[in-house]
Formats: structure tokens, C-alpha cells, sequence
């Protein structure tokens, strides 16, 4: 409309940018700390510019680890992450995809039972049930594995519920016409359905990773040893020690290190992002 | 090649409710059988059991000799166009038509051979890449009927494989599948809700109703001698008149042993204006009320004052005592006058009173 | 609920399904009953013995001071977080709605914060604010604060708070720009035509129009803050000073964990459930509303 020229335009800007700056702030501060001298930092007497250390922290941080007795590279902690995210990522996808597959396009005896059975998990996110879930994958021996951080993670009423929604507005005809065309239940799930639901999966598959990426109770529960800690559970290790002795500008990297996968995912595949974000959420 | 027999098909839901009540078709080889009828007839739920997508309840299905009650769709030797066509959304044209035949473990030389004179034929040879969503509406519709053609198949079914089109492009499609399914030779069974498409495509037309046939024939037979009010009235546009015979002057014109039927029904094309009483006809005086110029025709709506009731029939129902007229487009009647309209004897249609019997006298 | 073409197959359904429900039985259900069951369950002090006590655990939960104090403070926390962080999403996206050059590049710039993990998060704004080194703390010594939230609960309090709502301002935002998005150019347009100037057009139409998005919004930050908050707390005070940061997961982790007291944490696992099962049939009758309306 004719109001929102000129004057009106340059307020929404200005709003805007002070926006940006507030969401940017904390992670700036991080990065000029992660490119300094600690000494300096502990002082209190950190620059708001960028300092010049920034190739031998990073290096340190990713190859070596802090100088503290539970050094860790925080390259290995990333790869721990990355496994841990792609594995709930991909596990969730895969189980999730095949149950709403049966749920939808088969009859048989139980399917409502189990399909509620699904859907109630819905109401029980992990840290209601941490400390019994912990037992049970200490009883299966499964602490400070792979399988123990991705597999009470993995089953999802969302993504079951999500890929439900999106099969029924498949029209029965393709099915009818596959039907037809001499594709049994499998092909045509191989065929037809899968390359239907890419998109539905990747914008799911991107909200998972940044959701498996970002766990925290859970990899900190289970995880004891250092070399299958989480690069989320690194950070706070890295700040148990005495204020005093905190490496700030390893932290800091650690930090940014920690923030940029899931940021890159955000900014690169937005489309994606915001799709499985929204449809998540339904 | 293959014959298509129905014999006493029923289907019944299992909440009780009968879709089909009992249907026998013969279809010929080669033979184009249409069902026709009002939606919610069954004539769609009879095609999906001939294709094997709905189970069969009672009755038998025969395809060229074969008994295909328990047969998987895939094994019927059969190829279906669907009213959305149901088109794979991500393979291309190609793909689209190959996939039936990999399937069934087809050569790929084979494939491309057939695909690619089915596309020559449907002239969607330049198209072949494509993928659905990039087609127009008719082209989809083509290449649904080419998913059908490269399979060769003994039987084609369509179901209301045009109404998604828009008019012009319809009656276009109309003529290609005809003159297709002339060359092919092809056994086909095809559904439709349209009359005019169903007297247009017919070697069989199959007129249904309720769960059950109406009327089987060749489609100016069944034009020419509906055997029930509701043929009468639902083949043809716009509808047979229908009038009851109870109407005293209707009787008195007709006498003898006609004038025991319940109902009498008169084709709007079959009146003529005039003074003159047909011997054996009916003479009617109207009422003009609406007039409708198409051009090369004009429909006279007129209402007859003294008649108290009419035959409800559905579809195409008139109210009481309105009488449809077709009289040529060179004719110019006026709104208010009061004309004569006379039928004479040959053209006269008799029903028993429920409007079940056609009765010949 | 169900399509009406469908395959016949007896196993094949089974084989489909067996994978989730082997995970959900394994990892949600059985933990799920034994929590229950725990809750019902004494440990000695040497954990050595175990007595079944009924509701003792609940009880002596519910007649805790200091636990009604965390549930208190649980509800405070996420409506502050909740307040804070929807007023400032909504702001920018009533701005970012306008069709202007460079809106595309705005959405990116305030999106991204939604893929920043819990416990960095934590990390960022500790440091950010930390008493002897954080940069905003010697503006605020400045300006004559006595800034420590080390020591000082209500400042440890705000600064999990704002660490929270900054956190969630992308998310927010993000809705708010579809709930904008959906709402009929032209209704505004005829507010314009009667006369309602933008900040009237703003209160009078957008503003109710949004409210579905508002509400569930609200819902789902409160949620937010009563789950996703522990890495955020467990980085920045681990709960403290005193117990002035403690949400009511904290407390069952702490309680669990450190104190070793699993009867009364499985309580208060179980008090949770029912929270969150209201919460969520809170939101579930809602989207229902949503979808007749």
C-alpha cells in the first residue's frame, strides 16, 4: 500500500538490522575470542576486533584438543557427531517411512493398536524418562557406543505421522494404475512411493541432523569415555575446570566449530529447512 | 483377443450395501462396450472388478475364456486409463509407458520399439522426456492411453478417461479413441457418466442404474426403443417427455388397448407444430414459457394447463406438466403463445406404470 | 484415516512395522513403566534395599516447599521466554512481511540461530556476560550495575532467560512470517479503504488473524522451555546460584544424578509426563479447532 513507501520502509530496515546484530552479537563475541590470546581474554581485556591467532587455535582445537588431563581432539568429537546425527537422521527416515508404508497401505490385524502405540511416543521426550532409559541401555551393554546415543532417539511419532499425512494424498490410482502395471508391494513402495517422498524426506532429513547434531542429555548421560564424547558435551567438559584455567579461545572455536554444520545446513538447503520445519511441527 | 463376459456379477459391500446387483454382459472381440449411467450406478465399480482392483462377490468374470475372479490385476492381461490418469509424476513419458512392460521383464529393445510407436502414434514422439507436470492436459491423457497401447493388451478399460478435459479437446479425444481402438481391434470396455459420449463411442452400450442394467444394445436401438423410463429419459438430450397417462385427453386421443399403459414419452424431436391430430398420435396444446435458441435448433419449453401431473423421472426431471419441443432453428415462436403440438403413432413410447416395461402396441 | 486401495499381504505389514515398534517398546515404553514403577519404590540410603511405599514419593515431592518453588519457577521462566522471545520474533517478522529489497537476505540473517545447539548457546552468552571477562559486563560495571549472576540468582535467572528467548526468536519469527503470509492481502486492503491506519490495520486485523499462530507458538515455546532449556542451564549455571536456575528437568537430573535419590526423580519424571501430555492435549485440541476453522 501507499504508506509503507519511504519513510515507513527505512524504520522496518533500521529494525531489521538491529535484529540481525542482536542474533548476531553472541556468536561474533565468539568468534573475535576464538581468534585471541587467552591471557588476554582472562584479563578481561578482549578486543571486539579480530585477533591474529586464529589459524594456530583452530588448529590446536581440532587436531589437539585443550591442554587439560581429558584432552580430546574436537575433530574426533565432530566426527562422534556427525555419526550420532546422520544415524537418527537416517534411522528415523528409514523406520519411520516403512511403518507409515504398512499403516496406510495394508489392513491387517493390530494396525490401530499399533499405529497409537507409535503415536503416543509423541508424549514422552527423552528427559522425562532419562534415568530408566539409561539402565536399559546399560543393561544391553550399549554405553559409550554408537548404537546407545542414536537408537532411544530414533523412534519417532513424527516422522511416522508426517509420512502417514503425506501417502494419503497420494491418489489410490497410481497404486490401482502400478497395480496394474505388475508392481507388487514392495516395487511399487521401490518405484513409485520412494521417489514421491524425496522431498518430504530431505526436508525432514534436514531437520533431523540439525536436531541429532544438537543433542545434549542424552550423549551426556551416556557417554563416559573421552573419545566418544559428543562436540556438544566437549564444550562443557572444556568449561568444568576452574574459570581460571578455561581456554577461552578454544572454547570459542569449539563453539563456532559446534554451530557451523547445523548453521550450514540452515543457510544452504533454507527451502528445505523451513518445509520440515513447518510440516514437523503439523 | 478376447471376449469379455459378465455373468450374474454382483458385488456387495461388507457392510451390506449391493453395488452390483447381478450384471450379465457379453462383450465381443474386438467389440466397444460403454457403461453408461447417473454417478453412483456402479458402472465404475463394475470396471474396477473387470480390472481386478475391486474383489469380486458373486457371479463370474470371464476374460477370452478364462474365468478371472482370483486373477491379480497384473495377470489379467489387461490396461487401464484412469480419470486422472494416474501418470507416474516422477518418470518421464518414456518411463512412463516402459514401466508396465519391465515389469514383465520386457527387453529393452523391445520396449523402446513399442514405446516408441505408441508415442509416433499418439504423436508424443517429441515429448518423450518430458516429465507429466510438463504436459498439457490432453497430452497426459494421451500418454495415459499410451501406457495402455504399448502393453497390447487383451482388453482396454477406461475409466471416464475425458472428463477431466475441456469441452473442445473432449469431443477431439472422443474421435482419436475411436478411430485408435478401430485400428487396434482392441476388446474395450469404457465408462462414462456423458450420453453423448456413450452414443458416440458404443458397438455395446450398457445403460445402468441402481446395481443393475437397464438396458443392453446397440446404442440407436436402445435410442429408438428404451426398455424403462429411466433409458427413456436418460439417453437423448434433452430428456424424452414423459406424461402420465391417467391424463384423460392423452387416453381419449390414444384408445384401445395403449391406453391401458401408465406412462407415454415423447421425444422433444419427435413433435411437430401443427392443427392436425396424427390418426393414432397425440395432440398437445401448450403454453409457451421458455424458449431456448441454439441456432441451428430451438427448444420450446411449454406447459400444459390442464394436465395435474407429470411422471417424475430422473435424471433430466421436468416439472409437472412442462413438455420439451424441438422444432427447427428457422422457426421463431414467442414467449405467451399458445401453440398445437402433435406426435404421430410410430413415435410414441409406452410404459407400464412404474415405469419397468416398455409396452408395444 | 485409511485408503480404500490397498495391498493384501499377511506378513508383509508386520515385517513394516516390527522395526519402530521394537525401538518405541524397548526405549519409550518399558523405560516409561519402570519410572512409574521406580516411583513407587524407597532406596535405602546405601542402595542396598528396596521398599515398595506407595505415594510416599509423591507425597513427600508434593509437600516439598522447594519443589513447588521449582515449579514455580519453571512456569515463570517459560513465560518470560516465551513473552520476550515472541514480542521481539514478532516484531521483526510484521517488518520483514513488507515487500522490500533485500527480504529474502533478511530471512537468512534471522533464521539461522535455530541450528545454535542448547549448551552453545549457554556457552555463548556466559561468556558473553561473565563477570570478570565477559565483554557486555564492563559496559554494564559502566553503567553502575553490580553485574555477577555467579552469585546473583535474579541475574543468573535473566540471563538463562535471555539466552533462552534469543535462541528461539528464529523459530518464532519464522512461523510468524507464514502466519503473515497466509493472511488475505486483500482484507488488509480493505482495512486501508476504511480508513484503519497502519497501527490500527495492525491491532485490529493482523493481530487477531495471527492469534491461532500465537497461541500454538506459545505452546510449543513452553515446551521449549521446560525441555530444550537444560543445555542452556547445565552450561551456564548448572542451575544455580542457590537453586535459582533450577527448572524442573534440571531437578531431575540433578536429583537423579547427583543425589542419587531415584524414587523421588522418577516421581517427578512421572509428574512431567503428565505435564507434557496435558500441554499436548492442549495443542492437539487446538490444531483440531484450527482445522474446523
Amino acid at each position: 500500500m501507499v504508506e509503507q513507501e519511504g519513510f515507513r520502509r527505512y524504520i522496518a530496515h533500521i529494525i531489521l538490522w538491529i535484529g540481525i546484530a542482536i542474533v548476531a552479537f553472541p556468536v561474533y563475541v565468539a568468534f573475535v575470542a576464538s581468534t585471541q590470546d587467552n591471557a588476554l581474554i582472562a584479563n578481561g581485556q578482549m578486543s571486539l576486533l579480530p585477533g591474529g591467532h586464529f589459524f594456530e587455535v583452530y588448529y590446536q582445537t581440532i587436531f589437539v584438543g585443550t591442554s587439560g588431563s581429558t584432552r580430546e581432539p574436537v575433530g574426533n568429537m565432530m566426527l562422534n557427531s556427525l555419526v550420532m546425527a546422520l544415524a537418527i537422521a537416517i534411522g528415523k527416515i528409514a523406520i519411520s517411512i516403512i511403518s507409515a508404508y504398512a499403516i496406510v497401505y495394508f489392513r491387517f490385524p493390530f494396525r490401530m493398536p499399533i499405529f497409537w502405540i507409535i503415536f503416543i511416543t509423541l508424549m514422552l521426550p527423552v528427559e522425562v524418562r532419562i534415568y530408566p532409559t539409561y539402565k536399559i541401555v546399560a543393561d544391553l551393554h550399549m554405553l559409550d557406543s554408537y548404537a546407545g546415543l542414536a537408537l532411544p532417539l530414533i523412534a519417532s511419532a513424527t516422522a511416522t505421522l508426517l509420512f502417514r499425512q503425506f501417502f494419503m494424498t497420494v491418489p489410490d490410482e497410481l497404486l490401482e494404475a502400478s497395480r496394474i502395471d505388475g508392481a507388487g508391494p514392495l516395487r511399487f513402495f521401490w518405484d513409485t512411493l520412494l521417489p514421491l517422498s524425496r522431498t518430504n524426506m530431505a526436508a525432514l532429513f534436514v531437520i533431523l541432523f540439525i536436531l541429532g547434531w544438537n543433542q545434549y542429555l542424552w550423549p551426556l548421560l551416556i557417554t563416559t569415555r573421552d573419545d566418544m564424547q559428543t562436540i556438544q558435551i566437549g564444550i562443557r567438559k572444556m568449561m568444568t575446570t576452574n574459570d581460571a584455567l578455561t581456554e577461552w579461545p578454544i572454547v570459542m572455536a569449539t563453539a563456532v566449530l559446534a554451530m557451523l554444520p547445523p548453521v550450514f545446513v540452515v543457510v544452504a538447503m533454507q527451502k528445505l529447512f523451513v518445509r520440515g520445519l513447518v510440516e514437523t511441527e503439523k | 483377443m478376447a471376449n469379455v463376459t459378465l455373468r450374474n456379477v454382483r458385488k456387495t459391500y461388507p457392510g451390506g450395501f449391493e453395488a452390483i446387483k447381478g450384471v450379465n454382459v457379453d462383450v465381443g472381440d474386438g467389440q466397444f462396450c460403454v457403461l453408461v449411467g447417473p454417478s453412483g450406478c456402479g458402472k465404475s465399480t463394475l470396471l474396477r472388478m473387470v480390472a481386478g482392483l475391486e474383489t469380486v462377490t458373486g457371479g463370474e468374470i470371464d476374460i477370452g475364456g478364462r474365468v478371472v475372479n482370483q486373477v491379480e490385476p497384473a495377470d489379467r492381461d489387461i490396461a487401464m486409463v484412469f480419470q486422472n490418469y494416474a501418470l507416474y509424476p516422477h518418470m518421464s513419458v518414456f518411463n512412463n509407458m516402459a514401466y508396465g512392460l519391465r515389469n514383465r521383464g520386457m527387453k529393452e529393445a523391445e520396449i523402446k520399439t513399442r514405446v516408441e510407436e505408441a508415442a509416433r502414434v499418439l504423436e508424443l514422439s517429441a515429448m518423450l522426456e518430458r516429465k507429466p507436470r510438463q504436459l498439457s492436459g490432453g497430452q497426459r491423457q494421451r500418454v495415459a492411453m499410451g501406457r495402455a497401447i504399448v502393453r497390447q493388451p487383451k482388453v482396454f478399460l477406461f475409466d471416464e478417461p475425458l472428463s477431466n478435459l475441456d469441452a473442445k479437446l473432449r469431443i477431439a479425444m472422443r474421435v482419436e479413441i475411436r478411430k485408435l481402438q478401430r485400428r487396434l481391434k482392441t476388446t474395450s470396455v469404457y465408462v462414462t457418466h456423458d450420453q453423448l459420449e456413450a452414443m458416440t463411442l458404443a458397438d455395446i452400450l450398457v445403460v445402468m442404474n441402481g446395481g443393475q442394467v437397464e438396458q443392453i444394445g446397440n446404442p440407436l436401438a436402445i435410442y429408438e426403443k428404451p426398455a424403462t423410463t429411466f433409458v427413456a429419459s436418460f439417453i437423448g438430450a434433452p430428456p424424452m417427455n414423459l406424461m402420465s397417462m391417467r391424463t384423460e385427453e392423452i387416453k381419449s386421443q390414444l384408445g384401445g388397448s395403449a391406453g391401458e399403459a401408465g406412462i407415454l414419452g415423447i421425444r422433444p424431436e419427435d413433435f411437430v407444430i401443427t392443427d392436425q391430430t396424427p390418426a393414432g398420435g397425440v395432440a398437445l396444446p401448450l403454453t409457451i414459457e421458455a424458449i431456448e435458441r441454439v441456432g441451428a435448433e430451438t427448444f420450446i419449453y411449454g406447459s400444459r394447463a390442464q394436465d395435474e401431473q407429470r411422471v417424475a423421472a430422473t435424471p433430466g426431471e421436468l416439472p409437472p406438466g412442462e413438455v420439451i419441443v424441438r422444432i427447427p432453428g428457422t422457426e421463431a415462436p414467442a414467449i405467451g403463445e399458445k401453440i398445437r403440438v402433435a406426435a404421430v403413432r410410430q413415435k410414441l413410447h409406452l410404459f407400464s406404470g412404474d415405469g419397468r416395461t416398455r409396452i408395444e402396441a | 484415516m485409511q485408503k480404500q486401495a490397498i495391498f493384501q499381504s499377511k506378513l508383509l505389514p508386520y515385517a513394516l512395522v516390527a522395526p519402530q515398534l521394537a525401538i518405541v517398546l524397548i526405549f519409550f515404553y518399558w523405560p516409561a513403566v519402570q519410572a512409574v514403577i521406580q516411583s513407587f519404590l524407597l532406596q535405602d540410603a546405601f542402595g542396598l534395599s528396596t521398599s515398595f511405599v506407595w505415594f510416599e514419593n509423591y507425597v513427600e515431592l508434593l509437600s516439598d516447599p522447594a519443589y513447588f518453588e521449582t515449579i514455580v519457577r519453571t512456569f515463570f521462566f517459560s513465560f518470560a521466554i516465551a513473552a520476550s522471545s515472541l514480542s521481539v520474533a514478532l516484531l521483526l517478522a510484521v517488518m520483514a512481511d513488507k515487500p522490500m529489497r533485500g527480504g529474502a537476505v533478511y530471512r537468512t540473517l534471522l533464521i539461522w540461530p535455530y541450528a545454535v545447539a542448547p549448551p552453545v548457546v549457554g556457552v555463548l552468552w556466559v561468556f558473553m556476560l561473565h563477570p570478570s571477562l565477559g565483554v557486555l559486563s564492563r559496559y554494564l560495571r559502566a553503567a553502575g550495575i553490580e553485574w555477577n549472576p555467579l552469585l546473583d540468582g535474579n541475574q543468573a535467572a535473566t540471563l538463562v532467560i535471555l539466552a533462552a528467548a534469543w535462541k528461539q526468536i528464529s523459530y518464532n519469527f519464522l512461523f510468524f512470517l507464514a502466519g503473515l503470509a497466509s493472511i488475505p492481502k486483500s482484507v488488509l486492503e480493505a482495512a486501508a479503504i476504511d480508513g484503519a491506519r497502519p497501527m490500527r490495520r495492525f491491532w485490529t486485523v493482523t493481530f487477531p488473524l495471527l492469534s491461532p499462530t500465537i497461541f500454538f507458538l506459545l505452546v510449543v515455546n513452553i515446551v521449549y522451555a521446560f525441555f530444550d532449556t537444560f543445555g542452556i542451564i547445565d552450561t551456564m549455571t548448572r542451575g544455580g546460584p542457590g537453586k535459582s536456575t533450577e527448572t524442573l528437568v534440571y531437578k531431575v537430573y540433578n536429583d537423579g544424578l547427583i543425589g542419587g535419590n531415584l524414587g523421588s526423580s522418577a516421581a517427578q519424571s512421572v509428574i512431567l509426563m503428565v505435564m507434557v501430555i496435558v500441554l499436548t492435549g492442549i495443542q492437539f485440541r487446538f490444531v483440531e479447532r484450527k482445522v474446523t476453522y
